[in-house]
């Protein structure tokens, strides 16, 4: 599928990488459906990082080999798993207690529209079956919330919006948002740009983004 | 054809609300969902045949606690619950493999009655008191499962 966004700027598995970067040793964290799934492997090797899934596993691995799936273990997403030395696992009552309580330190969910408030919609849209996963409990719960997303839509509109047109799934819940395009965090009435993408000018996201975007943080683009 | 009323919950809240049915809490605030359309009730729960909606989902108190808003939910009481156990004795103690415990204690709480569907049915005692997941207390029937799961199990230890 080709997208307006992810034509320039980092690749979907460089964006993950990019994120990946940023999770800091020793992190409890819990990963949604999408280019956030693409994570794990891109942690970098002297990093011990756990990663949790709504259904009850803490220490999830990544994706088995053909004879070694297992049956009973799987991601949120019902896609055949592993899980690592030092896993633990429950019930979906603890895990989502492990949520709601705080006690996770980075949830990085995909999105369909952000806003320079914090606001996330990402559980449903007009036309689309409703399936509101465990992302509602995790906005609410996760002490930090990333987003990692395409920068616009399948038709070219902004994802990065003045305000969300789809029913909310968080109110003021995002920390801090990757795309194709930079990295950006909401500031309340505009987006801070804290990095822009390799070849990617501040023009271009202008241009790409509906919602206000300041740059004055984004380290100043390199000659090309 | 039948006909269905649907309500959205996200799993958090599902779980917690069926916990809480079989703990005895009626109700209970959460964060989770505040401010969305599944609390304002701003979302259907019931069509006609044509697609029109006829009813909504009724808005869901709230409250602000520690400086965030919560909603009031309600415990959620089933009549009968299925659910599937790796292990179960007679008297429905039962354990559970890996990531396959999920939502199936929080079930059996919930409900009236639970019929538990056992991959293996052991001596009363197998199963190690420290090692029982969900306690026989929430389980009326234990019924010995006959297989038909799609897949091929391969890992050591999964008996199917």
């Amino acid at each position: 599928v080709s997208e307006i966004g992810t034509e320039i700027g980092w690749s979907r598995e460089a964006l993950a990488a990019r994120a990946a970067q940023d999770v800091p040793d020793g992190s409890y964290v819990n990963l949604g459906i999408g280019i956030p799934m693409m994570i794990p492997s891109r942690i970098p090797v002297d990093r011990e990082v756990w990663f949790h899934t709504e259904n009850g596993i803490l220490g999830l691995g990544g994706v088995p080999a053909p004879d070694e799936i297992d049956l009973d273990v799987t991601n949120a997403g019902k896609e055949y798993a592993t899980v690592v030395p030092g896993a633990s696992i429950f019930d979906s009552s603890l895990s989502f207690a492990i949520v709601r309580g705080g006690h996770l330190d980075i949830a990085v969910l995909g999105g369909m529209e952000a806003t320079p408030s914090g606001d996330l919609a990402n559980w449903t849209a007009p036309g689309r079956t409703p399936g509101v996963g465990g992302a509602m409990d995790l906005v609410s719960g996760a002490k930090q919330v990333w987003v990692v997303m395409d920068h616009t839509d399948r038709r070219g509109r902004s994802k990065l919006m003045r305000r969300c047109t789809l029913p909310l799934t968080g109110a003021r819940c995002v920390d801090r948002i990757y795309t194709a395009l930079g990295v950006f965090r909401p500031a309340g009435s505009h987006f801070d740009c804290l990095e822009l993408a390799p070849g990617v000018s501040e023009a271009v996201v202008r241009e790409m983004t509906d919602a206000e975007v300041a740059f004055d943080l984004a380290p100043a683009e390199e000659p090309s | 054809v039948g006909h269905v009323e649907l309500e959205l919950v996200p799993p958090g809240p599902l779980a917690a609300r069926m916990r809480a049915a079989g703990a005895g809490i009626p109700a209970f605030y959460t964060p989770t969902g505040a401010g969305t359309d599944l609390a304002t009730g701003n979302y259907p729960a019931r069509y006609d045949s044509d697609g029109n909606v006829v009813e909504w989902l009724a808005p869901k108190d709230v409250r602000v606690f520690g400086g965030k808003p919560c909603v009031l939910e309600e415990a959620l009481h089933v009549d009968f619950a299925l659910v599937k156990a790796h292990q179960a004795d007679r008297l429905g103690n039962a354990a559970f493999r890996l990531g396959s415990r999920n939502f199936n204690p929080s079930a059996a709480m919930a409900a009236d009655v639970t019929f538990l569907e056992a991959q293996n049915i052991v001596d009363v005692g197998d199963i190690a008191p420290d090692a029982v997941h969900l306690p026989g207390i929430f389980v009326q029937h234990v019924i010995m499962s006959t297989g038909g799961w799609v897949g091929t199990p391969n890992a050591p230890g999964a008996s199917w």
